[in-house]
């Protein structure tokens, strides 16, 4: 193959074969023991402290921390899965500078937090390495679950009520389980197929059935499942992309960010996958990121991300962008897209660049990007939503059906939220099923 | 620069930093590197009597404790004195003195407990040409088993024995080692001098376990299964050794008598605390063995540095400076009132002084709901626990309220000094009456 980052169009193996092996490793490696316990040390065990209010799942950050420090990982790692399940995901894909970091009072004292999101990972890759599951299933209660969409919501809710004695059935549409774990994050978060590796071991503590390749509205219907269960919980997450709206939206080249960062996750042969010579990523979010950062590291010559609005206002945390921009991306803050250029492939994108009106933004001086690849990021919707909403959203709970995670209404959409509002609606359940 | 020239009972060193008679000065290739690095003085590993030498173990001779990044906090030993020939020894030390005359050359002795014995082995070092020799009195382990080190030096009478035979068999200034494996210090410096010691060195170490294997069960250091109580030196013995140091500088008995300072001296402002608290100089071990002898570079600098800042021209106006400041529980001023206040500025909001305070102490901190921290001063009795568990340095201070004040505790105002020797509360006083 002789294709090189400056080959025009979308072309695969534009880089030696090594390099994506480098390119797509973990992105921070986990900490040795003594790297755990020197960054351990630092933590202050803060009374009521200010990052066990900022995590979502409200891990108990300074004891487990502690607990490594006293070189016992196992039992750090009970502390942080009794909260959260999927505190090995969460330690890769948290945007812990934006909570638990970024509460830190070591934050405020010196900018430099503990570094928890890493000191969690040893703790949960420990125990996790030996196969262990820490938690022992309560005697069966002879009442049945059913939980739509196996994404970090539903299989938090899954396990917890399993850990009850309930038995859950998970249905999801996909081959696999594990939701964006498995499909919508960047590769080098969670190498090694972590999230395969997370539902197995979560699956340990028994009476849990997981049916894939199930859809809702297809293959079951919301009224069957009601009638077949005691309750429901829905965790279908977002399944639509919204459109740019924007002329040219149509020609070949543009694609929707998340699907190329699935087929990213899926591909074992990143070197077989063609990237633009010219991207461009139109949106601020973590997806985008995801999506810019990976087509530099399959070979583009340049990835431009453009955000509409300003750096502060952008949901990437400056974490993630300046990892963007250490990985060579390019971002430009404050333009939006306009009309997308080419006659039957995509040639560029104009801009517009904005300002914040009274009215919304305006739109100022045009400039045009050259493309051969446009990732859109622009945000995820609901899609054919099976109860009522609350919002955007559904709503947490009607009747027998409880509903978490990025489908359901409040919180932010992290991993780490869904974590929460499944746990919580599993104790919900519990509650209502053994009241 | 000041002047780090120190004379210690006769004998010179360019700065007052001996290393301390123990491995780094077995030998003259030690001994050497030791004053190429810039130590003023070496106190020569101590010296046994004539005959087959010591034997050591060969397992491990050292346990520690450490910080979380593998800090060298505390070292326990088990190694004996020399193992090496007395010839040898005595060789060594003849060559590396004439070599290097403006550095100060100790020689520590123990040898058994009678008078033949110690004639013997001052008659052996007479013509080393040493500075003087030091006593050894003090190690915890081994040599104690033999009725030698600390067995000596925990019954002051076989001090006083000792040191006299010392004195009069050798011309030599002799300096008596103690050990601080004794209920009161002071007994044992006093029978020192007594006995005529020119001077007295401690602390030497403490009997120590460092820690329990608790796969095998077996204390640490571990020698096949085994373990036996160490000597304990390094910063961790520091408090110890300034206090006995202090019992010392100002007992009735023992004030003026010279005292070279051991004990986790491992920066200059150990080795100047050591000295204002009556050490003429200081001597180190662990330190060196921890970092290298280069490590005697910043303990020049920064003694100079500091003397330079307080317009001190010789370690003499140093040396004693805070004894008088060391005194009885009972003549503290009990009219002396503080209360801890918090720099709002400087608060990192950790929290640790409220759970501090209302988990151990005198619930005198309260707590907002933002996270705000504040003394309250009707229940602050000035414990400093806050102070000590605040992760910023200064961020909380102990104030101190002026005279005439009222203390929102008691509700008393802050009158003039008052000890407890005349507090109506202390029964003595009232049987006085």
């Amino acid at each position: 193959m002789s294709n090189s980052p400056n080959t025009p169009g979308i072309a695969k193996a534009r880089l030696p074969v090594a390099a994506y092996g480098n390119n797509f490793s973990d992105v921070q490696p986990v900490f040795d023991t003594h790297e755990a316990r020197v960054a351990a040390d630092r933590c202050y065990f803060c009374h009521d402290a200010p990052c066990m209010t900022a995590c979502p799942t409200s891990i108990d950050i300074p004891l487990f921390i502690r607990q490594i420090s006293t070189g016992t990982p196992d039992a750090a790692a009970k502390t942080i899965f009794a909260q959260n399940i999927m505190g090995g995901m969460c330690a890769r894909v948290c945007p812990t500078e934006q909570l638990c970091e970024e509460a830190c009072v070591r934050e405020t004292a010196e900018g430099k937090p503990v570094e928890i999101g890493r000191l969690q990972r040893f703790a949960t890759d420990t125990l996790m390495a030996k196969g262990v599951h820490p938690f022992t299933r309560a005697k069966a209660t002879g009442k049945k679950v059913a939980v739509v969409g196996a994404g970090p919501a539903g299989l938090s809710c899954a396990h917890r009520l399993a850990l009850h004695g309930h038995d859950v059935v998970v249905f999801d549409r996909r081959a696999k389980a594990g939701g964006l774990n498995e499909y919508g994050i960047a590769t080098y978060k969670a190498v090694d197929d972590f999230a395969q590796q997370e539902v197995a071991w979560l699956l340990k503590i028994g009476g849990i059935t997981v049916k894939t390749g199930v859809e809702l509205g297809r293959d079951i219907s919301l009224a069957a499942l009601e009638a077949d269960y005691d309750a429901v919980f829905l965790g279908i997450g977002l399944a639509g992309v919204n459109a740019l709206r924007a002329a040219g939206e149509d020609l070949e080249g543009v694609r929707n960010a998340v699907d190329f960062i699935l087929e990213l996750r899926q591909s074992a042969d990143k070197s077989a996958l063609p990237i633009g010579r010219d991207v461009v990523v139109i949106g601020g979010g973590m997806t985008a990121v995801d999506a810019a950062v990976q087509s530099k590291l399959l070979g583009a010559q340049s990835v431009t991300m453009v955000y509409r609005r300003g750096k502060e206002k952008m949901s990437a945390s400056e974490y993630e962008q300046d990892h963007a921009t250490q990985s060579g991306v390019r971002i430009i803050y404050g333009a939006a897209p306009v009309r997308v250029l080419g006659s039957t492939a995509v040639e560029g994108v104009e801009f517009a660049y904005t300002t914040e009106g009274a009215g919304g933004l305006e739109l100022g001086e045009r400039f045009v990007l050259k493309a051969d690849q446009v990732f859109k990021a622009i945000g995820q919707t609901l899609v054919a939503p099976p109860i009522a909403q609350d919002g955007a959203k559904l709503v947490k709970q009607t009747g027998r059906v409880w509903a978490g995670g990025d489908c359901a209404a409040g919180g932010e959409d992290l991993t780490v939220t869904a974590v929460a509002e499944g746990r919580d609606a599993a104790e919900a359940i519990h509650a209502a099923l053994t009241a | 620069m000041a002047n780090l020239t120190t004379n210690f009972i006769g004998i010179k060193s360019p700065n007052p930093f001996w290393l301390a008679s123990a491995p780094p000065t077995d030998k003259k290739y030690n001994v050497e590197r030791a004053y190429e690095a810039g130590w003023g003085g070496v106190v020569w590993k101590t010296l046994g009597s004539e005959g087959p030498p010591v034997v050591n173990v060969s397992g491990p001779r050292y346990g520690a404790i450490w910080g979380a990044d593998r800090r060298l906090l505390g070292l326990n030993n088990i190694e004996l004195i020399t193992d090496r020939p007395l010839e040898v020894n005595l060789q060594e030390i003849k060559e590396v003195k004439r070599k290097w005359r403006d550095r100060a050359l100790i020689i520590s002795l123990m040898v058994p407990c009678d008078e033949d014995s110690w004639k013997d082995i001052l008659d052996r070092i007479a013509d080393t040409e040493a500075d003087g020799v030091e006593l050894n009195f003090g190690c915890p382990h081994g040599m104690a088993e033999r009725g030698m080190g600390s067995a000596v030096g925990q019954v002051p009478e076989y001090i006083e024995m000792v040191t006299r035979w010392v004195k009069k068999h050798s011309r030599m200034p002799c300096i008596v080692k103690l050990t601080p494996n004794i209920s009161d210090i002071r007994k044992p410096a006093e029978a020192a001098k007594r006995g005529g010691a020119d001077a007295v060195s401690l602390i030497n170490t403490i009997n120590s376990i460092t820690s329990v294997n608790l796969d095998s069960f077996s204390p640490e250091p571990m020698i096949d299964g085994k373990g036996t109580h160490g000597g304990y030196c390094g910063p961790a013995v520091k408090p110890i050794a300034l206090n006995m140091v202090a019992e010392i500088a100002r007992g009735a008995a023992t004030a003026g008598l010279p005292i070279s300072g051991i004990g986790g001296v491992t920066t200059w402002r150990d080795a100047a605390e050591f000295m204002a608290l009556g050490a003429g100089n200081v001597q180190v071990c662990t330190a060196a063995m921890t970092y290298g002898f280069k490590v005697v570079q910043e303990m020049i600098s920064g003694l100079s540095e500091y003397m330079d800042g307080k317009g001190m021209v010789s370690t003499a106006e140093l040396v004693g400076r805070a004894v008088p400041n060391v005194t009885d529980w009972q003549f503290l001023n009990l009219n002396y009132v503080t209360k801890a206040h918090i720099n709002q500025d400087d608060c990192i909001k950790c929290g640790r002084c409220y759970a501090a305070c209302e988990d151990t102490s005198h619930q005198a901190i309260a707590m907002s709901d933002d996270r705000t921290f504040t003394v309250k001063d009707d229940e602050c009795v000035a414990c400093n626990l806050c102070v000590n568990v605040c992760p910023v340095e200064n961020c909380i201070s102990m104030v101190e309220l002026p005279k005439g004040a009222v203390d929102e505790r008691t509700k008393r105002k802050v009158g003039d000094y008052a000890n407890w020797t005349t507090h109506p509360n202390n029964p003595s006083v009232t049987a006085a009456e």
